[in-house]
């Protein structure tokens, strides 16, 4: 099952300069550690001993994940999961 | 109160919203009774700033520290060449005059803080965060929580940039619900360290203004629960759906934060402590306890008179400008803990020295001068 992922512009350096990133795996969960298996550096950046980080949202479609069943969340094909991080920039 | 009355001028001025049977006379005048606070004169800043005094939005407020650069112009279009080196509030003044000089501007100088937050936002029906750091983005959402005031959200990194209304009272979200905890400095790169799309700011402000002069007029829907993403490269836009925390801790059915906090702290931004103070220095935070307690020193001033009109320490005892130290050395006890202070710390650095080496023993500089002060103790101590 072919799951979409992009991947935002801070993140971008950690994931090959990819915005998006195709990837098999029936959950969230899965499909976030097929990804930084794949782009190790990235890991860091959006888990912290195991966990998500808080800055760090992570949505299926446009339905942010805390209210689905967090990584727990199961994926169809041909979804889009999109990471956001926090970003402050203004000036 | 009923929205006031435009004049002649106002209509001429206006007439491309008034023919309009959505903002017409009655938006319009509801434009003429709202205010807006602005946190943040620059990127973001620029373009609200510039539309919302065009559009005739009343009474407009401008919060910044910063002084124009040149290396600003390439995205803050309120600013301009002849003013560079200017306050930013007083250059947008100047530029939102020329525009529109029906609306009120107020400018304040100064960087918010939790001292001065909720004083600045009071008067204001709507807060717009256009800042460029996460600890005044923290404070600026829960000081408008706590006053229950809506707060139109920007951020841009690169060629990125996200847009959202805050409005618990209104049953949507607040920053803290999206992000409850900031990131670690050094996680995430800066503006400063990434660059930024020049234009990028204008799309995203302009989306901002788009939304406060929609919530002043009370027309359309209002970007409430709903996170709008930008991406410039792809020229794509994006929605996700944002939803209110109910555990959330500021805007949550308990909050368990109720008033301002450390945000530099909140945020692990640690000021640097001097670990290991010498035997005659002292931090400003030391000082401060210490000046609270019977055994407080006797503290010296070795700035100049006109510099104390714009700054001094609470309590200081003795005013001897750095250069007349020598022949007024007598007026000191050398008996006595003394602690001496300048500006930034080096003049009281040399009069520590110079009173060493006349005999005295139990004398320290307070490092950092009344800037550190004013960092560290008292936000509300001006820096010159
Ligand atoms: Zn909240």
């Amino acid at each position: 099952m072919a799951i979409t992922i992009t991947i935002p512009t801070a993140l971008r350096q950690y994931a090959g300069n990819n915005a998006t990133v195709a990837l098999e795996a029936d959950t969230v969960g899965a499909l976030l550690h097929g990804l930084i298996e794949q782009y190790p550096t990235l890991g860091k950046h959006i888990f912290d001993s195991g966990k998500l980080r808080s800055f760090v949202n992570v949505y299926v479609g446009d339905e942010d994940i805390r209210y689905l069943q967090g990584e727990a969340t199961p994926l169809k094909d041909g979804e889009t999961v999109s990471i956001i991080p926090a970003i402050a920039g203004g000036r | 109160m009923a929205p006031p009355d435009l004049s002649n001028e106002e209509i001429r001025r206006y007439s491309r919203h008034l023919i309009m049977p959505e903002v017409g006379m009655g938006g319009q005048r509801r434009l003429k009774q709202g205010s807006v606070l602005l946190i943040g004169t620059g990127g973001l800043g620029s373009p609200l700033a510039l539309y919302l005094a065009a559009a005739g939005v009343g009474h407009i407020g401008l919060v910044d520290f910063d002084v124009v650069d040149e290396s600003n112009l390439q995205r803050q279009i309120v600013h301009g060449t002849s003013t560079v080196g200017l306050a930013k509030t007083e250059s947008a003044r100047r530029r939102l005059h020329d525009l529109n000089p029906l609306v009120e501007v107020t400018t304040y100088e100064t960087p918010i803080t939790s001292a001065n937050a909720l004083d600045l936002m009071r008067p204001y029906d709507i807060i717009i965060d256009g800042t460029d750091n996460f600890p005044t983005r923290y404070l600026t959402n829960d000081a408008a929580v706590m006053l229950g005031k809506p707060n139109v959200y920007g951020s841009i990194f690169r060629f990125e940039g996200q847009v959202t209304v805050f409005s618990p009272k209104d049953g949507g979200p607040c920053y803290r619900c999206l992000y409850p905890e900031p990131p670690p400095p050094g996680l995430v790169p800066s503006c400063a360290e990434g660059g930024v799309l020049g234009v990028l700011p204008g799309v995203i402000g302009t989306l901002q203004a788009t939304e406060a002069i929609k919530l002043l007029t009370g027309i359309g829907e209002p970007l409430i629960g709903r996170l709008l993403l930008y991406d410039a490269l792809e020229m794509r836009f994006r929605e996700l759906k944002l939803r209110r925390n109910v555990n959330c801790p500021v805007c949550g059915d308990h909050p368990t934060v109720t008033e301002l906090i450390d945000y530099e702290q909140f945020c692990g931004i640690v000021p640097e402590v001097q670990t290991l103070s010498s035997q005659y220095e002292i931090t400003p935070v030391e000082l401060a306890a210490l000046l609270e307690t019977p055994e407080r020193p006797f503290l010296l001033d070795v700035r100049n008179s006109y510099e104390v009109e714009i700054a001094s320490i609470e309590g200081t005892d003795l005013l001897i400008p750095v250069d007349q130290l020598a022949e007024q050395i007598n007026k000191l006890d050398s008996s006595v803990e003394i602690v001496v202070y300048c500006r930034s710390g080096a003049r009281s650095g040399q009069a520590v020295e110079m009173l060493k080496a006349a005999g005295f023993r139990k004398v320290k500089n307070m490092v950092g001068g009344v800037l550190r002060w004013s960092d560290e103790v008292d936000p509300t101590m001006a820096k010159y």
